[in-house]
């Protein structure tokens, strides 16, 4: 048995310790925002985050996630960044298809984390991991910005 | 705006056969049982709209949503005439059923080729239109006044010169007793509230917070999980396995033999997926065995030496250019493509006796249908499918392969059971866009401008396959679409297609379909005559456009959006590409490229100019355009799959590369609005790419590159 603190709530699966988070998230705890894409970190639909940072978790083996907080895409609204960046999101049509928003969104709450103002080559940087078949990149883009000018002056005003 | 957003309904396919809908809620989603789907529908005029006694307004959605937007736009074609706001109505997948949902000229259930708005805009006003008449008759007959006294407004029937007010749900008993309206009248375009306005998607906001319902999330009680590896050649049959290994994996429930697959059943993914490497397998791989792409292409320019059949023929073009003393000839190939949606293939059934559930993605919900009722033997009405939203297709949910493997799967186990194919299953098997081989002339006079042109194009017959009846006088409308339809006034005009299958590969629609491998070859070939003709290539193009003021229209706006003439930076290269097809879209792009030394190319910016005539959500077509110029992007510069001893040589997004974020260029959309009819939107983009692409790399570098993948040609020896 394996006890993990996903979303700020404890749960206990009983999973192999080299079984990839992903499959610990979807399969036995049925939280399905976190998605399936290549089973090899390189296309980023499967991003979470632990202790803040974007984790793929198709190659994150359970073991390795015991006793850090894991983020999914189900609670990252519920931080002052992801709330942005999913707003952010809604306010420039961002998403197509969507199968790979959740690690995008993912991907881009920790990088604003990380950088408040990011630049483009940041952005780059932070985000290439992230495959988009639809092609939403230059809105990924814009959204992230766009989230970047709320928070610093969220920050501002704070 | 948020209100309306946040009240919108998304619906999920439920177990048992019943839809589940889900209220959106900023706190995530409640999903509400059955009984909420037992809201009395009490008015039902049409297959796509329902009314409730209590008011609720479910529109029922024909067409799948695969991130194109036909959730919003068909939504935004029934509330327009229906006269309710999109904060009014909540959605619903539609089941199969080509009686009810067929598009027009298809003839069957389907989302596909660009078709949701270009031929569903009149059909699903008319049934918005219809349902609002008799709405408003309802509320007269209430009144005992003229229907021409009261008007409809947001869900509400005014009597205007009263003021009185009666809501839909109020009106729905008595207007279900009223006769469907064999005609109505639609409202005149200037009268629009809706279409044409960039309407926030209402598929959104699920999407962005983790709620969507995709194939892959369903989840079902005593679901078990299975992963496949079939036949790595096609028509291969597995001849050994040992299983023994795989067995003692915890969590590995039954291996199962198909004649041409082994899937593995287990508790989970992983479970299966360590199975699945487990096991010892060996195939006999049939005649297809030893081919490889240099064979496919051998029997492709075998085949363009000969004859094909005539797709359109204006004056003698072959004897023109036989008799000319300036011609131009070129060959252009285009490779095996995969489709690479996000969402690998993924299909979950239930099998028992005298039922069989399917619940899946699907862009042919009627052929998931039909397929599954095959394999099982049973009665299409025994045969439940539940649709989802649609991790990207491109075409490859076009194809129905992974249902009847699933079904027969499912056939060996109790209980349901989610087939997923990994990432390496659903490249190596996919159906793949055909190779292609073009030869293409023309003949130029002294001026340097054509005088006739002849384009033989040669590949398999995707229509022969999927849709038969399509194909007349052996012509494939797809295989010539765009190729046919080329707008350039020359005198002599011959198009020639030469069937020609290779049966080592399925194939298939991939986005943009027989547009996006012709327009490579006619803009990339016009590229040519006008470099030929030392010109430049839109007022070359544009001297040859007399004819169609559409064309010329996009070509100029994005021309001079894209600064065409004015100075780059050293080392790069502008090029433009002019797209018409069946589609009923002008598009003009022009690329800005450069290639570093080890042939890497770098699109810096596109500009795009679209005039897909009426325009039902402008900021959707945008989105669709860049997103069509992206994959494109990707596909020009890498896209291929290659074959050795009948195996796709690529498994993973390693090897199938496609754009990333650092690579996407800036792109501007700038939209020519008019009130034609509407045209496709979702493929276009795609098509329109690789040859502006491809001319920018000629302009930045000078080299003429003939053959797709760029960067292949482009790499030093």
């Amino acid at each position: 048995m394996v006890t993990l603190r996903i979303n700020g709530k404890s749960h206990t699966v009983d999973a192999p310790s080299d079984m990839p988070l992903l499959w610990v998230l979807r399969d036995l705890l049925g939280m399905n925002g976190t998605k399936f894409g290549c089973g090899v970190a390189l296309c980023g639909a499967c991003t979470v985050h632990l202790d803040g940072i974007p984790r793929r978790s198709c190659v994150t083996p359970v073991s390795a996630a015991v006793g850090h907080a894991i983020t999914t895409i189900e609670a990252i609204g519920a931080t002052p960044i992801g709330k942005k960046v999913q707003q952010s999101w809604l306010d420039l049509e961002v998403v197509q298809c969507g199968y790979c928003q959740s690690g995008q969104i993912m991907a881009a709450a920790a990088l604003l984390a990380k950088i408040p103002s990011p630049t483009d080559a940041d952005i780059d940087q932070g985000m290439s991991g992230n495959i988009c078949r639809c092609g939403t990149y230059p809105r990924i883009r814009e959204a992230i910005k766009q989230a970047a000018r709320k928070q610093t002056t969220a920050e501002r005003e704070g | 705006m948020d209100l309306s957003r946040r009240q919108l309904l998304f619906v999920g396919a439920a177990a048992g056969g019943g839809f589940l809908v889900g209220w959106h809620r900023p706190s995530g989603p409640r999903i509400l049982a059955a009984a909420a789907k037992a809201a009395p529908a009490v008015f039902a005029p049409n297959a796509f709209i329902r009314i409730g006694r209590d008011g609720r307004i479910t529109l029922i959605m024909n067409q799948v949503e695969m991130g194109q937007g036909t959730y919003t736009s068909m939504p935004m074609l029934l509330a327009e005439e229906l006269e309710v706001g999109l904060d009014q109505v909540h959605l619903e997948h539609a089941p199969p059923d080509d009686k009810l949902y067929s598009v027009p000229v298809f003839g069957f259930q389907v989302t596909g080729a660009s078709c949701s708005v270009r031929l569903l805009y009149e059909p699903l006003r008319r049934a918005g239109a219809a349902a609002r008449s008799m709405l408003v008759a309802a509320a007269a007959q209430t009144w005992s006044v003229d229907a021409a006294s009261c008007r409809a407004e947001k869900g509400v029937v005014t009597h205007t010169p009263t003021g009185r007010t009666l809501r839909y749900g109020a009106l729905a008993d008595k207007a279900a007793t009223l006769p469907v309206p064999a005609q109505v009248v639609l409202k005149d375009p200037r009268e629009f509230k809706l279409i044409g306005t960039p309407a926030k998607r209402l598929d959104t906001p699920a999407k962005v917070n983790g709620t969507a319902q995709f194939g892959i999330d369903v989840r079902l009680p005593g679901m078990n999980i299975a992963t496949v590896a079939a036949s790595p050649v096609v028509g291969g049959k597995l001849a050994f396995v040992d299983d023994s290994k795989a067995k003692a994996i915890p969590g590995v429930r039954q291996i199962v033999r198909l004649d041409d697959a082994v899937a593995v059943v287990a508790d989970n993914m992983w479970a299966a997926k360590r199975g699945l490497k487990a096991l010892t397998l060996r195939w006999e791989d049939g005649p297809n065995g030893t081919i490889a792409t240099a064979d496919v292409v051998r029997g492709l320019a075998a085949a363009a030496e000969t004859p094909g059949v005539v797709a359109r023929n204006e004056g003698d073009a072959p004897g023109v250019i036989a008799g000319a003393s300036r011609k131009i000839e070129s060959v252009y190939e285009a490779p095996f493509l995969a489709h690479a949606a996000l969402e690998p293939i993924n299909c979950t059934v239930h099998v028992r006796p005298d039922r069989c559930e399917v619940w899946t993605g699907s862009q042919v919900l009627s052929r998931v249908q039909a397929a599954a009722a095959k394999v099982t033997g049973l009665p299409l009405e025994k045969v439940v499918v539940h649709n989802f939203y649609l991790g990207g297709a491109f075409g490859r949910r076009l194809e129905v392969d992974y249902v009847p493997q699933a079904v027969r799967i499912g056939q060996q186990v109790q209980g349901p059971v989610k087939v997923i194919w990994t990432r390496e299953e659903d490249i190596r098997h996919d159906v793949v866009r055909p190779y292609y081989y073009d030869r293409i002339a023309a003949a130029v006079d002294a001026r340097g401008m054509p005088t006739a042109w002849t384009h033989r194009l040669v590949g398999p017959s995707i229509m022969g396959r999927w849709a038969p009846p399509a194909v007349t006088n052996g012509i494939d409308p797809d295989a010539v679409d765009g190729a046919v339809d080329l707008l350039y006034d020359i005198p002599a005009i011959r198009v020639e297609y030469v069937r020609h299958e290779e049966p080592a590969l399925n194939t298939g629609f991939w986005r943009g379909v027989g547009v996006t491998h012709n327009t490579f070859v006619i803009e990339s070939f016009i590229d040519e005559l006008a470099a030929a003709a030392k010109q430049d290539p839109v007022a070359y193009r544009r001297a040859l456009l007399g004819k169609s003021a559409r064309a010329k229209a996009v070509l100029d706006v994005a021309a001079r959006e894209a600064g065409w003439g004015r100075p780059l930076p050293e080392g790069r290269g502008r090029g433009v590409s002019v797209l018409y097809s069946g589609w009923g879209s002008y598009l003009a792009a022009i690329a800005e490229a450069s290639v570093s030394k080890a042939g890497e190319v770098r699109v810096h910016r596109v500009v795009c100019a679209v005039d897909c005539g009426t325009v039902v959500n402008p900021d959707t077509v945008k989105a669709q355009i860049e997103g069509g110029i992206i994959f494109g992007i990707g596909g020009a510069l890498w896209g291929e799959v290659t074959l050795e001893k009948g195996r796709i040589q690529q498994s993973n997004f390693h090897d199938v590369r496609v754009l990333r974020i650092n690579e996407a260029p800036a792109i501007a959309v700038h939209l020519v609005r008019n009130l034609e009819a509407p045209g496709g939107i979702g493929e276009p983009g795609t098509a329109v790419t690789a040859p502006a692409v491809a001319n920018a790399v000629f302009a930045a570098t000078g080299k003429r590159i003939r053959k797709l993948p760029l960067e292949k040609q482009l790499r030093p020896a």
